[in-house]
């Protein structure tokens, strides 16, 4: 599964300000954090801004805080916003997916989306980010 | 939650988790009929004799101002496709009027518990895809895609081959 640099940002920087959601961070932090493009990420935070996950801090010390409810967001629902639904992706195009391999290789592709998407609409932000202490140590900020 | 005496002792935390009694089932059932719109006492009954009883096998239920909340069911399997023994849980069941009040946190901490007492390392439950409630809910207790995979087929697909 590939996901779009959109979308990776956005989970990136939703779970950074979904960490500690009374912090606020500039976009070059974040950015700098994860070594992604401010100006693409900055994009991506005024995307997150208007479905209510995030929201703008004006004035000194600005930058952006989390706004949403980590525990009634799930990944899907940030990578949804963005696009990669990843329903329908296995679809094998006509004229091949009419035939009979292209129809069951579709739906074994089917079946791996199906199970990739069950697994993101299961995991909250919240859930994420407790899992972080269930894991073996690794870089954090 | 509602403003109940149950969801009051829920609120300050009073839960307790105790092993099922044959009394419990007729509200264990209700519970349940009121999660699946499946009423099943009869199943319910037999569900006592078979889990409650044996060595091996939880049948717990949450208990709260008196009145029984909730439930969770599991047994140690061992050795299926090489696996050495583990916790099942196959069952997990709380008032609606209860919920968000910690009542599955409790009891899935509890039948853990009881598990890794008996000397399990793992626990593993099997849920639909679409039931996002309890894979959501199991997930925010630290569960994670494991190394099984469950496959099925029809019986009366015909050829078989």
């Amino acid at each position: 599964m590939k996901l779009q640099k959109a979308t990776q940002f956005a989970l990136l920087a939703v779970l950074d300000l979904a960490r500690d959601p009374d912090a606020q961070h500039s976009v070059a932090e974040i950015a700098d954090r994860y070594g992604i493009s401010a100006n693409h990420l900055a994009k991506v935070l005024r995307d997150l801004g208007r479905a209510g996950l995030v929201e703008a801090v004006r004035g000194a010390g600005g930058g952006y805080r989390f706004s949403g409810n980590a525990k009634r967001t799930s990944l899907y629902d940030v990578i949804h916003l963005f696009g990669d639904t990843m329903e329908g992706e296995a679809d094998i195009p006509a004229p091949a997916g009419a035939t009979d391999i292209g129809a069951a290789l579709g739906r074994v592709l089917t079946e791996v989306d199906e199970i990739a998407v069950a697994t993101l609409k299961s995991i909250s932000l919240a859930t994420l980010i407790k899992s972080m202490n269930w894991m073996p140590a690794t870089t954090s900020r | 939650m509602d403003e109940s005496p149950q969801n009051q002792a829920l609120a300050r935390g009073r839960v307790r988790i105790r092993n099922a009694r044959a009394t419990d089932m007729e509200a264990v059932a209700a519970i349940d009929a009121v999660i699946t719109d499946t009423p099943k006492s009869d199943y319910w009954a037999r569900a006592y004799h078979r889990y409650a009883t044996r060595q091996g096998r939880y049948f717990l239920v949450a208990e709260s101002a008196g009145a029984v909340c909730g439930f969770i069911l599991g047994e140690e399997r061992a050795w299926e496709f090489g696996s050495p023994p583990c916790g099942w849980i196959f069952a997990i069941g709380v008032d609606p009027k209860c919920r968000e009040g910690g009542v599955g946190t409790a009891l899935f901490e509890a039948i853990c518990a009881a598990m890794r007492e008996a000397g399990m390392t793992t626990v593993r439950t099997m849920l639909a895809r679409d039931d996002g409630l309890n894979m959501a809910f199991f997930r925010s207790q630290g569960m994670m895609g494991g190394s099984f995979i469950e496959l099925e087929m029809p019986l009366d697909r015909g050829d078989t081959r």
